[in-house]
């Protein structure tokens, strides 16, 4: 199993509970820092689950934890979640702006709530992010314009600068680009391939090709186990699990 | 402000390291045909100890083409130029072997002094030589035309090939003091065939990127309605 360089998150012994229902068991690695992770695995392998387990957003849908998430070496549980999700940021497979704002207000709202800054500071904060995101050059000239007056792709996008504008460590999303149309989508993948510059990455697809095009490493659930976890060139070339290769060469799943 | 697609970086460094390769390839050659004419020991020494640049080019691309089709999932052009990476790295370390075989055999004529024939060896090696040049500057232009140029010059030196064999064994059957000499030039010159035979190869790809047809075994010929 490949050793990443520098650990950014930390899973040990994670068993995720909603009700009786055991959705994820003694699920243990580390995701590194400055890298794209993907999740994947077939539908109801607890992918998602995971993934919201990390800034404990499991907790909103009445889930409960056992075993540890660090982040950074911290306890998640020792964070205020107020924190730890301004430090996680979220991005979900419906892009999701908020339908009475506008786009400059869509990208500072996180800003208000957190009490950063004030009206001027969020000028410099939303170009930035709106840079970032790769979509501060088709909308600079309507800032004032609904967040629903862009398409999907943009709306996603703008959802991403939303996310970056409170400055996290780690952006999470959950099959981001599924809702999109295929130029959407490589618009998409190719922005992730540039923010794993400055940020960590755990991205849930369903999409395989998807995994292997813009990820470094990657987890392979099923029915709510860690059955592999390795460098993606080895994950999709190489897999040691058969159940493992079993999947992403289509033969169950 | 068009974000340049990582993949189009992989595809070029792809390009790159190959042609790079092709270089090297190409300068063995060249020294190697220089070594067997001016009977040049040190340089065909040099050529024969420098092969491992070429094969660890060779596993290096080899890897890379397995990483870009596991995870690129490439299609239409690109899956084109990954395939006919594969297929042009295997053709462009064969060339490399045959740079160290006249190498090799530039030792040997050096120590049995030879010069049997050199001027039609070196006329051939002139010809494969730019077969090499315009198969490589087809493949780094992506210009099928120069593809179509080497792949006519191949009967030339298919025919070079056979009359120099011709000659030798002409010879080495009337005087058996030139027996040794005799199958060192036939070696050379079947080398020098090989290597226009590879160059051809590598043209056929060029053809096969560019315009997406096969052109070996004459395959277009078969199917005229298709081109």
């Amino acid at each position: 199993m490949a050793i990443p360089d520098s650990t950014k998150i930390e899973a040990r012994e994670v068993n995720t509970y909603f009700g009786k229902n055991h959705v994820l068991k003694s699920v243990s690695f580390s995701i590194p820092e400055h890298r794209v992770t993907a999740i994947i695995g077939p539908s109801g392998c607890g992918k998602s689950t995971f993934l919201r387990s990390i800034n404990r957003m499991h907790e909103i849908a009445g889930g409960t934890m056992q075993g540890t998430i660090t982040l950074d070496g911290i306890n998640i549980f020792d964070i205020d979640p107020v924190i730890l999700r301004r430090r996680v940021g979220m991005v979900f497979q419906k892009p999701n702006p908020f339908p009475t704002m506008s786009i400059f207000d869509n990208v500072s709202v996180g800003l208000k709530l957190n009490g950063i800054g004030n009206r001027k500071s969020y000028q410099q904060v939303v170009e930035r992010s709106l840079r970032r995101a790769a979509l501060w050059d088709e909308v600079k000239d309507s800032l004032n314009k609904s967040g629903m007056s862009l398409s999907g792709g943009q709306q996603q996008r703008l959802c991403i600068a939303r996310a970056l504008a409170v400055d996290p460590e780690v952006l999470l999303m959950d099959e981001p680009a599924s809702a999109l149309d295929p130029i959407a989508t490589a618009k998409i993948e190719e922005l992730i391939y540039e923010l794993k510059q400055q940020y960590t990455i755990v991205i849930v697809t369903h999409n395989m090709q998807q995994a292997a095009r813009i990820s470094d490493f990657t987890a392979f659930f099923y029915l709510g186990e860690l059955i592999e976890f390795d460098e993606t060139k080895a994950m999709f070339t190489t897999p040691k699990r058969k159940q493992t290769e079993d999947y992403i060469t289509g033969r169950f799943g | 402000m068009t974000m340049q697609r990582h993949f189009e970086q992989e595809l070029e460094s792809l390009k790159t390291t190959l042609i790079k390769m092709g270089s090297i390839a190409e300068e063995a050659l060249q020294a190697s045909l220089r070594a067997l004419l001016e009977g040049d020991r040190k340089l065909a020494e040099h050529i024969i100890a420098s092969d491992d640049r070429i094969n660890t080019l060779e596993i290096e691309i080899d890897n890379a083409i397995v990483d870009l089709l596991a995870l690129q999932q490439p299609v239409a052009i690109d899956l084109r130029l990954i395939l006919a990476a594969q297929k042009i790295n295997n053709d462009l370390e064969r060339i490399g072997d045959h740079a160290v075989n006249i190498a090799e055999s530039a030792l040997q004529m050096r120590d049995l002094r030879c010069t049997m024939l050199l001027p039609d060896i070196s006329a051939m090696g002139a010809i494969a030589q730019t077969m090499f040049r315009e198969a490589l500057d087809g493949f780094i232009h992506n210009d099928p035309k120069l593809g179509n140029t080497v792949l006519v010059a191949d009967d030339k030196i298919d025919a070079m090939n056979r009359a120099v064999i011709q000659e030798i064994v002409g010879r080495m059957k009337s005087d058996q003091k030139t027996i040794d000499c005799g199958l060192e030039m036939i070696r050379v010159s079947r080398n020098l065939e090989r290597v226009a035979d590879l160059a051809t190869n590598i043209a056929e790809e060029v053809i096969f990127i560019a315009q997406a047809r096969v052109v070996k075994h004459h395959a277009d010929d078969q199917n005229p309605e298709e081109t």
